[in-house]
């Protein structure tokens, strides 16, 4: 399989969904406090979803998949992070301004024009990642555009809504969620497909992060922002790889996305060859084979086995547990053989999306999940096992089989599961919803549900937004990140630091403390992007000093800047401090006097040090008085001052 | 294009204006463009009565619906035009001679229903094909017969609602239902689980009543799962009493059937919201299951004969005391012609002693006064105070451990029986089906008291 593909020869096309939590006090429609995580509860509900029907009586894709997977939903609640609201046992509040206000800044950050009304909507999750079993979403911005890469990256539209539950874990037909960040407000900005290879996906993220984080309002840390990315090729559909973490995982996804969906097609074109064209040309049928097994050297597929490994997994009935008696089904796939190894992505074949399809809808999750005669396990007698396999469903050499285990109902399910990704395959690539892993591989995690899963929120009263307050909102905004690296770049800050401030907000007190309290740009630039690092490293709580302290500090510094020099003793005395002013601080060290006759204590103690006899170069002399005299005068008399003073000593005793 | 008033629906003032300027109209699928360029496209909403004039709701092809104000569109054009007609799907509900025969009555209430959702209307799903539709499980519990009585909201229940609904459980017993459902709104659920427990009385078979606290567009309703759990009581239940039948935990776990006469929506929103008060309920209930939590009950028996009363004076009301509570409150009352007061009073059934000429005056005059306690558990005990000993002197029927609102029902109840003193008061304390107990288990009154240790330990370790 190639590696190397043209992007533009398959007609690559990816956008962007990127969310961002903000920084609130609280959520976004109850008043629990926002981003306040535990590892532990003290409560549980189950829960159970149900698809309701759209508008002509049919269901939302995603919903009835979901339905069908027949999950058992556990919450896992806290009551210092939830309330009634979030285990949907009370109707929302009103939407936090404040959220609102952010979500209007960043809007106005990414060039958006604001809505005049906002309306919530409801969309339809039935994975039991939200309570209600949909998530409050509204559209605040439309129709914005950043600069990017010399041209523009079109913003189709913001939404700002609660961020969902944690996944605890999954197994079988339970699934485990735990509720703390549930509710937080976050931005969800959508881009418009306007990327062209793996390169500008990472760019686009970075390039959103940049501009969501000018404005120092959103969340930082791992998990307060999280990209779905939208790919297809010419000829292909658009798929969902969701949730990815870091924008450099972007690059290997995207492109191992798209030769999955360029391989799809091949196959497609494959079975049109076969004279596979529509859903009624396929002939999959399947049939219980347990009895076939029950000597087999493949344990997972023997009936005692079955039972340690539920009793072992503590698979409970009606809990993880799928119902009926334990069975083993082979699943015939008529006119298929060469299908099931057909290369999707450079580690997989298309087994592998039967694979995916099984393990979430049928939740028959025990590995290897399937397995199949075009890659049939070799141990003892397993040829014959194989032959009798097919024997007994009646396989032709141009047939393959799949078996599947498990309780029967659900490798019921997962035969028709079978059945349907096939009939997906002649029509090329399904919609699907991927998971990434860091490697650019991705696994199925659900269809992509359609617009007909979006419903009014009829709990929620729509909220109208004034130019009045947009306008106020816009007079207070930071520059955007690209007017920030023209200043700082200007003064030979590199593009690495800078971005490096703007990501964690720090651009902000460097704008304020240069703008409002005499501080030299490129020295601020230097402090907080890089000079900071060093003290954080070391455990100092830089990150707790407010902006308004860094100000104060900064006008000390323009005031006297002998006080720069004793720089890191200061700024740890201020983190430690909290409930001290700057003034204070300072005023205790002493640092604010110059001692008279310091000129005495240099020479008191060149004259007084023991050198040793080996080490005594001139410049090795010089850096070891002028650590010795520091330690009494530093930020106390400028260093060069002290230098000037020293030098002349030394020279007087080297002639 | 003339715009009439139902094609605008929703709009008036300036949006108005515009729109008919515009030639648009609800259900017009436009494209909008506003003075800062964005293009919106979608359909036109209704909009509801009580939001602004200034804004034109438009539902987008991504599912989102936003609203435009109407001095910022730079241009409309009318594309095409969608109005959307919602119709449950009806698929026959299937009948098999080896199940049971439940009628359910509706009310108005939405047990199962679905949302528009262009306008968030909620379409009620009623006829047995529409509820086999969204809840095919209730096919292998029943055979599934609906009358549609009335179209209420669960607050507009009174009078004539409830002697219709009588009257109904009358004529669908004569017919042979094994079992009767109700679905009701939760609001006032209690009220009528009461009134109806004295005016049908001797039932052969299960009445239960249902509804849901989440409404049933949304995924995560209770409402499927409380209609399956009152139609296993009512087609397979033993108990042929009027009951409520809501969630036990919040949790998709187990429902409970409450008695008529002692069960109160406790929460405004929880979904475990009804409890038994002052007793413990009748039965858990479950998709498999039922566990009968007392023998205490009228059992199913087909050879038993219905007693139907269905009257009702509704010239009844309840006065919920607090201090300082003037007595021309209770000479207004008189004035209107009011024939029943319910008093909710302080601890053992207590008010002050300046209301007691109005009330003594109320009494002559004909006026029925009850007294039932604000505590909701526990007993009027007006013995055990001066202050209640002169309010039974006065001539105030002490009812002892029912609750008030029950004791609103069935004052309006016997109200339409009789107007003697001495005949009203014989009534009111003849218990009909335990609204009053003569015993208070100690397990009838608990309130688990959140963030005590034992408690946070058993709440830890339980579905809430
Ligand atoms: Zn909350």
């Amino acid at each position: 399989m190639e590696q190397n593909i043209n992007y533009t020869e398959i007609g690559l096309i990816a956008g962007l969904e990127v969310h961002q939590q903000l920084l609130t006090q609280r959520k976004l429609f109850c008043h629990c406090p926002s981003g306040l995580y535990t590892k532990d509860h003290d409560g549980v509900v189950l829960r159970h979803m149900r698809p309701t029907l759209s508008e002509l009586g049919e269901y939302d894709g995603t919903a009835l998949m979901e339905f069908k997977s027949k999950k058992n939903i556990i919450y896992l609640l806290h009551k210092n992070n939830v309330c009634t609201y979030e285990m949907d046992d009370t109707p929302p509040f009103l939407m936090n301004q404040k959220a609102l206000d952010v979500a209007i800044e960043q809007c106005l950050m990414l060039g958006c024009d604001i809505i005049d009304e906002v309306h919530v909507a409801r969309k339809q999750y039935l994975d039991g990642s939200i309570p209600t079993g949909f998530q409050r979403t509204a559209i605040v911005g439309v129709n914005g555009r950043l600069p990017f890469l010399g041209r523009e990256l079109s913003i189709t539209q913001v939404s700002i809504e609660e961020d969902s539950c944690r996944e605890v874990s999954d197994k079988g037909h339970l699934i485990v969620w735990r509720t703390d960040r549930l509710g937080i407000p976050l931005i969800e900005t959508v881009t418009g497909p306007d990327l062209r290879t793996p390169d500008e996906v990472v760019e686009a993220i970075l390039l959103i992060g940049r501009v969501c984080r000018t404005t120092g309002h959103v969340r930082l840390g791992l998990g307060a922002s999280r990209q779905d990315i939208n790919v297809s090729v010419r000829g292909g559909r658009r798929v969902e790889i969701k949730g990815v973490p870091q924008a450099w995982w972007a690059r290997r996804l995207v492109h191992k996305e798209a030769i999955r969906q360029v391989n799809l097609l091949r196959l497609r074109d494959e079975l049109h060859k076969r004279g596979f064209r529509t859903a009624d040309d396929l002939v999959i049928k399947h049939t219980d084979v347990t009895s076939l097994f029950k000597a087999s050297q493949l344990a997972f597929l023997r009936t005692e086995n079955w039972d340690r490994y539920i009793a072992e997994e503590n698979r409970r009935p009606g809990m993880e547990l799928g119902e009926g008696p334990f069975c083993v089904r082979a699943v015939k796939l008529t006119g298929l053989i060469n299908t099931l190894n057909w290369p999707t992505q450079p580690d997989y074949s298309f087994a592998h999306e039967l694979t995916g399809r099984v393990r979430v809808i049928a939740g028959l999750d025990q590995q290897p999940i399937l397995i199949h005669s075009e890659k049939w396990p070799n141990y003892k007698g397993s040829q014959r096992e194989l032959l009798r396999v097919k024997e007994k469903i009646g396989c032709s050499s141009n047939d393959s089989v799949v078996i599947i285990w498990g309780p029967l109902n659900d490798t019921l399910t997962a035969a028709e599961e079978i059945r349907i990704r096939h009939v997906d395959a002649v029509n090329g690539v399904p919609n699907e919803t991927r998971q990434p892993f860091v490697d650019g591989n991705t696994d199925f995690e659900r269809i992509l549900p359609g617009p007909d899963r979006m419903y009014p929120d009829t709990d929620s009263p729509p909220i109208s937004i004034t130019r009045q307050r947009v306008k106020q909102l816009r007079a207070k905004l930071p520059p955007p990140p690209w007017e920030r690296e023209e200043l700082y770049g200007a003064v030979g800050v590199p593009r690495n630091t800078i971005h490096f401030l703007i990501r964690r907000g720090d651009a902000a007190i460097v704008d304020k403390v240069v703008g409002m309290c005499g501080a030299d740009i490129r020295q601020a630039c230097f402090f907080f992007g890089e000079w900071l690092k060093g003290m954080r490293r070391d455990g100092a709580a830089v990150d707790t000093i407010s902006i308004e302290r860094w100000c104060d500090f900064f006008k000390l510094i323009a005031k006297r800047p002998v006080l720069w020099e004793a720089r890191k003793q200061l700024v740890s005395l201020i983190a430690n401090a909290p409930e001290k002013t700057i003034k204070q601080i300072v005023k205790e060290t002493g640092l604010k006097t110059k001692p008279s006759g310091w000129e005495n204590l240099v020479k008191k103690i060149v004259e007084n040090s023991q050198l040793d006899p080996n080490n005594n170069s001139y410049e090795k002399q010089f850096r070891f008085y002028m650590g010795q005299i520091l330690k009494e005068l530093r930020g106390r008399v400028p260093a060069r001052s002290v230098i000037a003073v020293l030098q002349e000593k030394l020279h007087k005793r080297i002639i | 294009m003339k715009s009439t008033s139902d094609e605008l629906k929703g709009y008036k003032g300036l949006a108005r204006k515009k729109l008919i300027e515009w030639g648009v109209r609800v259900w017009s699928d436009v494209r909008v463009i506003n003075d800062a360029g964005s293009v919106f496209e979608g359909v036109i909403l209704p909009r509801f009565g009580y939001f602004d004039d200034l804004h034109l709701v438009i539902k987008m092809k991504n599912g989102y619906n936003t609203g435009i104000h109407v001095n910022r569109v730079k241009s409309i054009k009318e594309i095409g035009y969608k109005k959307a007609i919602y119709k449950i799907p009806e698929k026959e509900f299937p009948h098999s001679d080896t199940l049971r025969n439940v009628t359910l009555l509706g009310t108005g209430g939405t047990i199962a229903s679905r949302l528009d959702y262009r306008t968030g209307a909620v379409i009620p799903a009623f006829t047995p094909g529409e509820l086999y539709g969204a809840v095919p499980e209730l096919a292998d519990i029943c055979n599934l017969k609906t009358k549609k009585l009335f179209g209420v909201f669960s607050e507009n229940m009174a009078k004539q609602e409830y002697i219709t609904l009588a009257k109904t459980i009358g004529e669908e017993i004569a017919a042979g239902a094994d079992g009767i459902v109700i679905g009701h709104g939760t609001d006032t659920m209690g009220h009528t689980a009461a009134i109806l427990s004295f005016m049908v009385q001797q039932s052969p078979i299960p009445i239960v009543i249902v509804g849901s606290q989440r409404s049933s567009d949304r995924p995560s309703s209770d409402a499927a799962l409380n209609l399956i759990h009152a139609v296993r009581a009512a087609a397979l239940g033993d108990i042929a009493e009027v009951q409520i039948c809501m969630f036990g935990p919040t949790s998709d776990y187990y429902g409970l059937l409450h008695r008529g006469t002692r069960c109160r929506k406790m929460h405004s929103s929880y979904r475990s919201t009804f409890r038994t008060v002052g007793d413990i309920p009748l039965c858990m209930v479950n998709k498999n299951n039922f566990e009968y939590l007392t023998q205490d009950y009228l059992p199913r028996d087909t050879e038993r004969h219905v007693m139907i009363y269905p009257v009702f004076n509704d010239r009844v009301t309840i006065l919920y005391y607090y201090p300082g509570m003037n007595p021309d409150l209770v000479d207004a009352l008189v004035e209107k012609g009011y024939k029943g007061i319910v008093i909710a009073g302080t601890g053992l059934g207590h008010v002050n002693k300046p209301l007691y000429p109005a009330i003594k005056q109320a009494i002559k005059q004909g006026v029925h006064v009850v007294m039932t306690v604000q505590t909701l558990w526990g007993y009027v005990q007006m013995y055990v105070y001066d202050t209640g000993r002169d309010l039974l002197d006065i001539g105030v029927i002490p009812l002892d451990n029912m609750l008030p609102e029950t004791a609103l029902m069935k004052l309006c109840w016997v109200l339409g029986h009789t107007d003697n003193h001495d005949e009203v008061l014989r009534l009111m304390r003849h218990s009909v089906n335990h609204e009053i107990t003569e015993r208070e288990p100690h397990n009838g009154y608990l309130i688990l008291q959140g963030g005590l240790p034992e408690i946070e330990k058993f709440i830890s370790s339980h579905w809430k």
